[in-house]
């Protein structure tokens, strides 16, 4: 991670273009923005392609599924994906208040002091959901182990990173549309591999210079270069990247394959009594689009035909 | 195997058996025997990692934090002789 003043510099220009073109709508969060009109359009356009390539183009050894989780699930589902473990730095859980009308009057007046009132709430139970795979395993753990039969799940889910960054790039809360499997290893590898293949071909159809590399994840801290190195050396890891700033590479997907963590954690069995592994490949949808306003601008209407219909902008 | 060495492999054995969840025994493993094949993550081998620098009050440097560096109890006791000669 960089931070020399000519990145920063971009990351703002960049910011403050898509500002200007509300493509970005600002909230009152660090961070966090809203989706405009004609960036929303993109988004839509780009989930259409997405699942409908994969429907007619992903060799796939079961059915396809589409199911939905919202942005908060358990705050135990952080704990039993290793995820406070692994990534304690980003993650985030949701504070509420559950005192009595002496309680909220002490809060009242603290807020009326000027003082700080977060301290007369407490840490619920509720997690926000960092990844849009996380809660399909949890689920698959509480129903019959025989759905876990190499089925591709898709899920455009809310992801959360407590990494505050001026790169439009980089959100605090962005959308992921994941395709996951469930399944042996092979089938688990082969779904990684299909889909980093499909999914380097719709980004390079839609305009953008792509390029698949070995990446690892944000691990957290001395345990983190430990786990970053296994999973370079393991390649469990591959990002499709493009440059949206001069000489630095930005992911905008990513295939993961995970060996047997979730399958293992949460009792996930193939139909023959094994252990069951997983893969997911997720777009980016924000990064994805945002990689195309870099590249084709921010006015839908300059943008190539090709473009355009392929993401179904005309109907838009 | 100097007396040393062997008391070293024993106190790296109590840390694996603490943190390593292996499927099998700990106490019936050989110094040279891969940790990995007897069921240890890689979630797993940080904490032994971390388990280890608690034991020997010892820090291992970020080139030493690979995988065969946890490989063995062997291994394990190698980086740590290697960390308490430099001392
Ligand atoms: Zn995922």
């Amino acid at each position: 991670m960089t931070t020399e003043p000519d990145v920063l510099d971009a990351e703002r220009a960049f910011e403050a273009e898509l500002l200007q073109a509300q493509w970005l709508l600002p909230t009152l969060g660090a961070g966090v923005t809203g989706t405009g009109v004609a960036m929303e359009a993109v988004i839509q356009g780009l989930q259409r392609l997405a699942r409908d390539r994969v429907a007619r183009h992903l060799p796939r050894p079961g059915a396809l599924q589409s199911v939905r989780f919202p942005p908060v699930n358990g705050r135990s589902m952080l704990e039993r994906t290793d995820y406070v473990a692994s990534f304690p730095q980003l993650l985030g859980t949701v504070d509420v208040f559950s005192g009595d009308t002496k309680d909220h009057r002490r809060l009242l007046a603290d807020r009326e002091a000027g003082l700080p009132w977060d301290g007369h709430l407490h840490t619920s139970d509720y997690a926000l959901v960092p990844a849009a795979c996380h809660p399909l395993y949890a689920w698959l753990s509480q129903v019959n182990a025989a759905t876990v039969d190499g089925t591709v799940w898709t899920i455009t889910g809310d992801c959360f990173r407590n990494e505050p960054s001026p790169d439009p790039m980089r959100l605090v809360s962005f959308r992921m549309l994941e395709f996951v499997l469930v399944g042996s290893p092979e089938q688990a590898v082969a779904h990684r591999t299909a889909m980093l293949e499909l999914g380097q071909g719709l980004l390079a159809g839609l305009g953008l210079a792509v390029t698949v590399e070995g990446a690892n994840d944000p691990f957290f801290g001395r345990a983190g270069v430990m786990l970053a190195k296994g999973q370079r050396a393991a390649e469990l890891k591959f990002e499709i990247t493009t440059e949206i700033y001069p000489g630095r590479n930005t992911a905008i997907s990513s295939g993961n394959y995970h060996e047997d963590h979730f399958g293992a954690e949460f009792d996930l069995r193939t139909p023959d009594g094994s252990v069951a592994h997983s893969a997911c490949f997720g777009f980016g949808l924000e990064r994805i689009a945002l990689a195309l306003a870099r590249t084709h601008g921010t006015d839908l209407r300059t943008w190539p035909e090709s473009v355009r219909d392929l993401l179904g902008l005309d109907a838009a | 195997m100097s007396q040393d060495r062997s008391q070293l492999v024993e106190t790296i054995r109590d840390v694996v058996a603490q943190h390593a969840h292996l499927s099998s025994d700990a106490a019936s493993l050989s110094a040279s025997e891969s940790l990995y094949t007897a069921g240890m993550t890689s979630h797993a081998s940080v904490n032994v990692m971390l388990g280890v620098e608690d034991a020997f009050d010892i820090e291992f440097p970020e080139e030493m934090l690979t995988k065969e560096t946890f490989e063995s109890l062997d291994s394990i006791a190698q980086a740590v002789a290697t960390l308490q000669d430099e001392q």
